[in-house]
């Protein structure tokens, strides 16, 4: 009833053009920035910051970056834990060996570096596709993680190859604590969101499309098949490289390259296959859920084991959990929650009506 | 030079390399027939190795273990073909790889919630013990390995050209209308074909249960194979071997020669970093068929 | 009705003695042919003569083994399909090339992707030069869909469209890159008579009003005769007839192709 949008008619391309063209979508986003901005750091709690909310939102960045490569440009990665790893690193040593860096600008160069490295093993791509080229990103992966680990520079000579991130601080505040991290940690993803949304729905991102979609007739159209697809690596990689960068420095605090393994990249590509490939959207529904999955099952385990559960089994359960998930998303809805929250506003655009 | 060290390291990096053959055999398999690339091949390592294990932890008797270990893979083949395949039928090739990685995870997940997920060591009574051959040292146990896999292959090469079953298999492989026109089950053939793999995956779990351990950590060395069949092409079974060997040696020459200079770990990545290499000059591997897409 | 003779201009398209062979299977023979400035030009033949593949050659997307293609006096041997799309040569494929996973006015912009010039910069603001530039090439793709009357299912993603429209929408495409020579293959494969009665209307409308010149490959043989000026017929990869419609009709080689007679 109240999602109808008889009567809204548009009169004018950029209208039609809108991120949000029905009044209703643009009042419930404004409201979603408004609690994130200002109701959640009133009423929220340290907990929620630390455990869910940061993470999340670092964790929905690096699923960005990975839906732009793999759902909008059709370029398979299992290596984007690699190029996060790349930012985290690079702006700890930009912090360390530039004075007087300013950490906003060192989390931007961070990122930049990540594209340049992202660059480099995307050059591949130009011969080789799909099973292929997921080989090739898990040979980023492995690179980049024996690299960070055996040569000490990177860690500043380190034992183990940590890194201690250096603290917050901007125009001379502070920002150390839970509520002041998640803000920066908001602002900086809603911005580099907004940036994602309008590359994907300009020319760069109908060339993504079409070469995800037919790239023999995407060349025979004029895209540049070379410039495009580098241009995707570039992209996602910088949003990993940024994603990184806040893992360290608005989040864990200190961090070895071994956070940025395998199992973070695959972490990373569950988000993409159960939010919806190729949605920004799905990027943040697929990493709020699989934040919060562990913890509900968690919750659910001990009050249906009264008493709790071994660490183990709960862990088990997380990987049987998740593998199901993902074949139930793909074998029913193969584009994610992203596309179940479409459906769902489309029938609440008839309801109470049935059709 | 030391010549005898060399060809020390190198054949004991190409019976290391049959390892890996025999987990790429269970990928070249399923491949060739259904077109699925299984990532959750590893998972199958580890699961039948598991169960062996287990079973010979409960003083079964060797043989009983390994006929009840390949009834549950047949199981497994089943549930798969139900769960996985049938569902999913008509997805794009990309579909069917990311539910496979899902496979791989509620695999691992079942088996160490359901059979504990401490490490087993596993004897089959062949002892690690070197053979003197002329100058060189040469681990019993690898050859062992070796022999098994030679015969596997033997047997899975007639098996695909001589008997019916595996007609089908490579009438299936090569296009699935076709076969299902000339009246091919196709549910039959992958559960066989899954069936097959899981005993290749049997096999392959007893082997490297026996040489590491039996443990989470083979899921993800079978990762390694994917390089083997890179190198090997991913549907020809002889390439498979061929693969395997020639990562599990250039692995081994790799860590002991270059490795000293740049750092220790080249094993890690290196098959990675080859296989790219190889795919930039031949993107179908060395065995594999070249495809040519028409517009 | 057949088409009454349009003056035609200069040689806008020459191909010259081209062999293509695929392995050991040759696709053509030392073809040669010239398409002049505004005209239609069908080429015709059984199937398998090698039409597509000299379609693909014009195009770049093959690389003949043998001989040239010279496009507005620049003689290449190798043409590369981005190349050919930055000259002014555009096409619609066989088997529907179109971008199933973005709606109609996505894939028609994406023909529009030569003409844009923002950078990655301004499109991730957006707001300001990149927008301007959408909005003003969106006119022009919208001047396309009322010209081919889609205008319906502009939002539709393309995937869904029924087969007739699909084609169309190819047919947009193409011609959202204002290109000067129009490459159909098969434009009304798979059509009914009312659909065929539409895309000749818009092929012949397109030749009137932008004056591109189009190379069309067809099977309906009613169609050839009403729209070309100038027949090229293929059998087994070589030309065996070149000429106006009425001529090629009645040239026995070109009958006895159709009819399956030995070849020597």
């Amino acid at each position: 009833m109240i999602y109808r949008e008889a009567g809204q008619l548009k009169s004018s391309y950029e209208a039609d053009q809108q991120i949000f063209p029905i009044l209703q979508d643009r009042i419930a986003f404004l409201g979603l920035l408004a609690a994130a901005f200002v109701l959640v750091p009133l009423v929220g709690n340290d907990y929620w910051f630390n455990a869910i909310l940061i993470p999340s939102l670092i964790l929905s960045l690096a699923a960005l970056g990975l839906n732009i490569l793999t759902g909008y440009a059709g370029q398979i990665s299992l290596g984007s834990a690699g190029f996060m790893a790349v930012g985290a690193f690079a702006a700890y040593n930009l912090m360390l060996r530039v004075p007087h860096m300013p950490v906003l600008a060192s989390f931007f160069l961070a990122g930049l570096v990540a594209a340049v490295v992202g660059l480099l093993f995307g050059l591949p791509s130009l011969r080789i596709k799909g099973f292929y080229l997921a080989v090739t990103t898990l040979a980023a992966q492995f690179v980049i993680e024996w690299a960070l680990t055996k040569f000490s520079w990177f860690s500043n000579n380190s034992p183990s190859g940590v890194i201690n991130a250096q603290k917050i601080v901007i125009l001379g505040v502070r920002f150390e604590t839970p509520v002041r991290r998640y803000v920066l940690t908001a602002a900086i993803v809603a911005l580099l969101a907004l940036a994602a949304k309008n590359l994907v729905r300009s020319r760069l991102g109908r060339a993504w499309m079409a070469i995800r979609d037919m790239d023999v007739a995407a060349e025979v159209i004029g895209i540049p098949m070379l410039k495009t697809k580098l241009l995707a690596f570039g992209v996602s990689s910088f949003y990993c490289g940024v994603a990184g960068a806040l893992w360290a420095f608005a989040y864990l605090g200190s961090v070895e390259p071994q956070a940025f393994d395998l199992n973070r990249s695959f972490q990373i590509l569950f988000m993409v296959i159960i939010g919806g490939m190729g949605s920004i959207l799905g990027s943040f529904l697929g990493a709020g859920f699989i934040v919060l999955l562990p913890i509900l099952l968690n919750v659910a385990a001990h009050s249906f084991f009264r008493g709790g559960v071994s660490q183990t089994l709960a862990s088990n359960l997380e990987l049987m959990v998740f593998g199901a998930l993902i074949l139930f998303f793909l074998a029913v809805e193969s584009h994610g929650l992203a596309r179940l929250w479409q459906i769902g506003k489309e029938k609440l655009r008839l309801w109470p009506f049935p059709h | 030079m030391d010549w005898s060290f060399f060809l020390e390291v190198a054949i004991g990096g190409l019976l290391a390399g049959v390892m890996y053959s025999l987990v790429a055999l269970g990928f070249v398999l399923i491949f060739k027939a259904s077109g699925v690339f299984n990532f959750a091949q590893g998972a199958m390592v580890f699961l039948a190795a598991l169960i062996f294990v287990s079973l010979v932890e409960k003083k079964w008797n060797l043989a009983l273990a390994f006929a009840a270990t390949l009834a549950a893979m047949v199981v497994l083949a089943f549930v798969v073909e139900r769960l996985v395949l049938r569902p999913l039928v008509n997805q794009p090739p990309i579909s069917l790889f990311m539910a496979t990685i899902g496979l791989a995870y509620l695999i691992e997940g079942t088996a160490q919630g359901i059979l504990g997920a401490q490490v087993h060591g596993l004897d089959i009574g062949i002892p690690d013990t070197p053979i003197q051959l002329g100058a060189i040292n040469v681990s019993r146990f690898d050859l062992f390995a070796a022999g098994v896999a030679i015969v596997l292959v033997a047997l899975l090469s007639v098996f695909f050209s001589k008997t019916r079953v595996g007609r089908a298999l490579r009438a299936v492989a090569d296009d699935h209308q076709a076969a299902l026109a000339v009246g091919i089950p196709l549910e039959q053939i992958w559960v066989i074909v899954w069936t097959a793999s899981g005993f290749v995956a049997l096999v392959a779990g007893i082997l490297w249960g026996s040489r590491t351990g039996v443990q989470f950590s083979l899921t993800f060395t079978a990762l390694k194979a994917l390089p083997v069949l890179i190198l090997g092409g991913f549907t020809s079974i002889p390439g498979a071997i061929v693969g395997g060997l020639i990562v599990g040696a250039s692995e081994k020459l790799a860590e002991v020669y270059i490795g000293p200079k740049i750092g220790s770990g080249i094993e890690n990545w290196f098959p990675y970093v080859l296989a790219t290499l190889f795919l930039l000059v031949r993107p179908e591997g060395l065995f594999g068929e070249r495809r040519i897409e028409r517009v | 009705m057949s088409a009454l003779p349009r003056a035609a201009g200069e040689v806008l398209l020459k191909v010259e003695s081209v062999t293509l062979s695929f392995g050991g299977v040759s696709a053509l023979t030392d073809v040669t042919l010239e398409v002049r400035e505004g005209e239609i030009c069908a080429i015709i033949g059984p199937n398998g003569a090698g039409k597509s593949s000299l379609l693909n050659v014009i195009n770049g997307v093959y690389h003949p083994q043998r001989g040239s293609v010279m496009f507005r006096g620049v003689r290449r041997r190798r043409m590369v399909p981005h190349e050919t799309a930055r000259q002014g040569i555009a096409r619609t494929f066989q088997n529907i090339a179109l971008f199933k996973g973005m709606s109609v006015l996505d894939n028609i912009m994406t023909g529009r992707n030569l003409k844009m010039r923002s950078g990655i910069l301004s499109q991730a603001i957006y707001w300001g030069p990149a927008r301007r530039e959408e909005i003003e090439h969106r006119k022009a793709v919208e001047r396309i869909i009322d010209f081919l009357q889609i205008e319906a299912v502009r939002k539709t993603p393309a995937g869904r469209l029924p087969y007739g429209l699909q084609k169309r929408v190819e047919l947009a495409r193409a011609l959202a890159a204002e290109p000067e020579l129009l490459l159909l293959d098969e434009p009304m494969a798979g059509m009914n008579v009312e659909e065929k009665q539409d895309m000749c209307r818009f092929i012949l409308d397109v030749n009137d009003e932008f004056g591109t010149t189009i190379i069309l490959i067809e099977h309906d043989m009613g169609v050839v005769m009403d729209l070309s000026d100038h027949v090229v017929v293929l059998d087994y990869g070589r030309k065996i007839a070149d000429g106006p419609p009425d001529q090629v009709r009645s040239d026995p080689a070109v009958v006895a192709a159709y009819l399956g007679v030995a070849h020597g």
